[in-house]
């Protein structure tokens, strides 16, 4: 038996892979119907966290081609998170309780 | 920043994030659920910027300056009938930036800790394609999907011979490609497997009809978690992993749900083809239908205990929510008992109907989801339906051969009376005679579904 520092990191990000899977399933079954178009929107802005690899692209300081799709992407992402965030809390403002 | 730090980080970022789906279990809970999103894409962000190896800010500044100020002014500005076309937009550019963080990687991959140019290890090979692929027809499906759902393009199935056999072989030569590109990485094939995912993504989605794009939007929103998932493991970044996964999984939901509430097979809904009129089922027997006038549904509706409000996207289109909505508040206001009977494929996307009746400021507990609320039909005096027709039809249930045979519909034909606002006898998105037309116990209202509020208003 190999130690546990042995083990593959691959295999670390399956598990976590994995157990987000079932989060994700439960969770998501949980939400209300009537919430279904903000949870979409919701969904479509933090899946944007995709930017943190664009950010990683764009940082170094020589120039190369890889650097400017990094860049391109920060941008894409950044209208994404902003735009899916803000239209998420326009929707969730509408919800109201009788008055 | 030490990288045990930077993973606490990013850990505390996804359990943020799934604080934030959390929250949408109700309206009330809900808000705060987005700003722990908000919180945690900060976290994570802040965290991406803290990393030894991010040096220049100047293009960051710029891209999250430029693509913010956009990305606000469109969400600021969106008419909510639009919400699907702009899922759909959204959903493209996230395909866009994977596909632009995998090629990245490929150009630069001491940058992520894969390896050297020419050099990249075998595990973020393999990684790198199933997130490069997914990108890339999440990006050109959307953007398909987008044109249909915004009548830039006919959103009617685009079908030819031999499609499906020809879609497989395009799928095979992905994958084939994909093999080659573990084995000797070679940036030519990584680029043209690229090419030959963006095609696809167009072939995937032109054979679908407008009818099903509420499981079109779904999927690809399941797609575009799948794409940042592949990302992550690329980049070994936990957030990332959990992201991908949770909305893979939320998108997969949904897809299920809106095939459920159509009783179609996801299977069907991809191999396309369905919902471009063409069949119309002839109905046989009396087709005698009553006609009414504003001044009968008031007095019908005044004279009731109990309304139900079958709104359909047919409500949206003629913009009579807030005018229904008025209509509501004065029954109410007349000691009626009115409520609104939501179903699921209501609107354009999930949740959709839910969302425009919120907009006409109808209190979220008045609206009811088909399950909730269709055995309170037959004891219901008043089903006023408006811009809805197919989620009404009973041939769903009675006809085998039917296209909606087996698809959940609202059973308005049980109330006592059925008010059917409606422009003419024309059929429905699915293209079929709706037999509760003929009832005896329904009265058409013909005339567009804003006016006839507005005139039922004044009538009471």
């Amino acid at each position: 038996m190999e130690h546990i520092l042995d083990i593959h990191p691959l295999i670390t990000a399956i598990t976590v892979f994995v157990l987000a899977v079932f989060i994700g399933y439960y969770v998501v079954w949980s939400v209300t119907p009537a919430l279904h178009t903000p949870l979409m929107s919701v969904t479509n802005a933090i899946s944007s966290v995709i930017i943190v690899g664009a950010l990683l692209a764009a940082a170094p300081m020589e120039d190369g081609v890889g650097k400017v799709l990094g860049a391109v992407a920060v941008g894409l992402a950044a209208v994404n998170i902003f735009g899916g965030f803000v239209v998420t809390q326009r929707m969730l403002a509408m919800f109201k309780k009788k008055s | 920043m030490t990288a045990n730090l930077a993973a606490i980080l990013y850990l505390i970022a996804g359990v943020c994030f799934i604080m934030a789906l959390r929250g949408l279990s109700s309206p009330g809970t809900a808000r705060r659920g987005n700003l722990f999103g908000v919180i945690g894409m900060v976290v994570a962000v802040g965290t991406t910027l803290a990393q030894p190896g991010v040096d220049d800010y100047l293009w960051i500044l710029i891209g999250l300056g430029v693509g913010g100020i956009i990305g606000t002014v469109i969400a600021l500005k969106i008419p909510m009938t639009a919400m699907p076309q702009l899922m759909a937009g959204f959903h493209s550019l996230v395909g866009l930036a994977a596909v632009l963080v995998a090629g990245a990687a490929l150009l630069s991959p001491e940058v992520f800790h894969i390896g050297a140019v020419g050099d990249i290890r075998f595990i973020s090979r393999i990684e790198m394609s199933i997130g490069v692929i997914i990108g890339a027809l999440t990006f050109t499906g959307s953007l398909v999907a987008f044109a249909k759902l915004q009548e830039l393009v006919s959103g009617a199935p685009l079908v030819f011979p031999g499609q499906h056999l020809f879609n497989l072989l395009v799928a095979v030569a992905i994958v084939a490609l994909a093999v080659i590109f573990c084995v000797d990485q070679s940036p030519t094939v990584f680029w043209i497997m690229t090419a030959l995912a963006l095609a696809f993504g167009v072939l995937m989605i032109v054979p679908i009809g407008g009818a099903d794009m509420p499981v079109v939007i779904s999927m690809l929103n399941s797609y575009s978690g799948w794409a940042a998932a592949g990302i992550g493991f690329t980049l070994e970044n936990t957030v990332l992993i959990i992201v991908g996964a949770l909305v893979g999984s939320s998108g997969a939901i949904l897809s299920y749900i809106m095939c459920k509430a159509m009783n179609r097979s996801f299977v069907s809904v991809i191999l396309g083809g369905f919902g471009g009129g063409g069949e119309m089922a002839e109905l046989t027997g009396d087709k005698t239908v009553r006609p009414g006038s504003a001044d009968d549904a008031a007095f019908i509706m005044k004279n009731a205990s109990s309304v139900i409000i079958v709104p359909g996207y047919g409500l949206a289109v003629a913009q009579a929510q807030h005018a229904v909505r008025e209509m509501a508040d004065m029954l109410k206001a007349e000691g009626v008992e009115v409520r609104y009977a939501v179903h699921p494929v209501a609107g354009r996307m999930p949740g959709h109907m839910n969302v425009l009746l919120a907009e006409a400021n109808v209190p979220y507990e008045d609206v009811f989801e088909l399950d909730d609320i269709n055995s309170d039909l037959p004891n219901t005096d008043v089903a006023f339906v408006v811009g809805a027709n197919d989620v009404t039809n009973p041939l769903a249930k009675t006809d085998p051969q039917s296209p909606i045979a087996g698809m959940p519909i609202l059973d308005v034909e049980r109330a006592k009376t059925v008010l059917f606002v409606k422009r003419s006898l024309s059929p429905g998105y699915a293209g079929i005679d709706n037999p509760v037309f003929y009832n005896q116990n329904t009265m058409m209202l013909f005339g567009d579904a804003k006016k006839m509020a507005e005139e039922i208003v004044k009538a009471i």
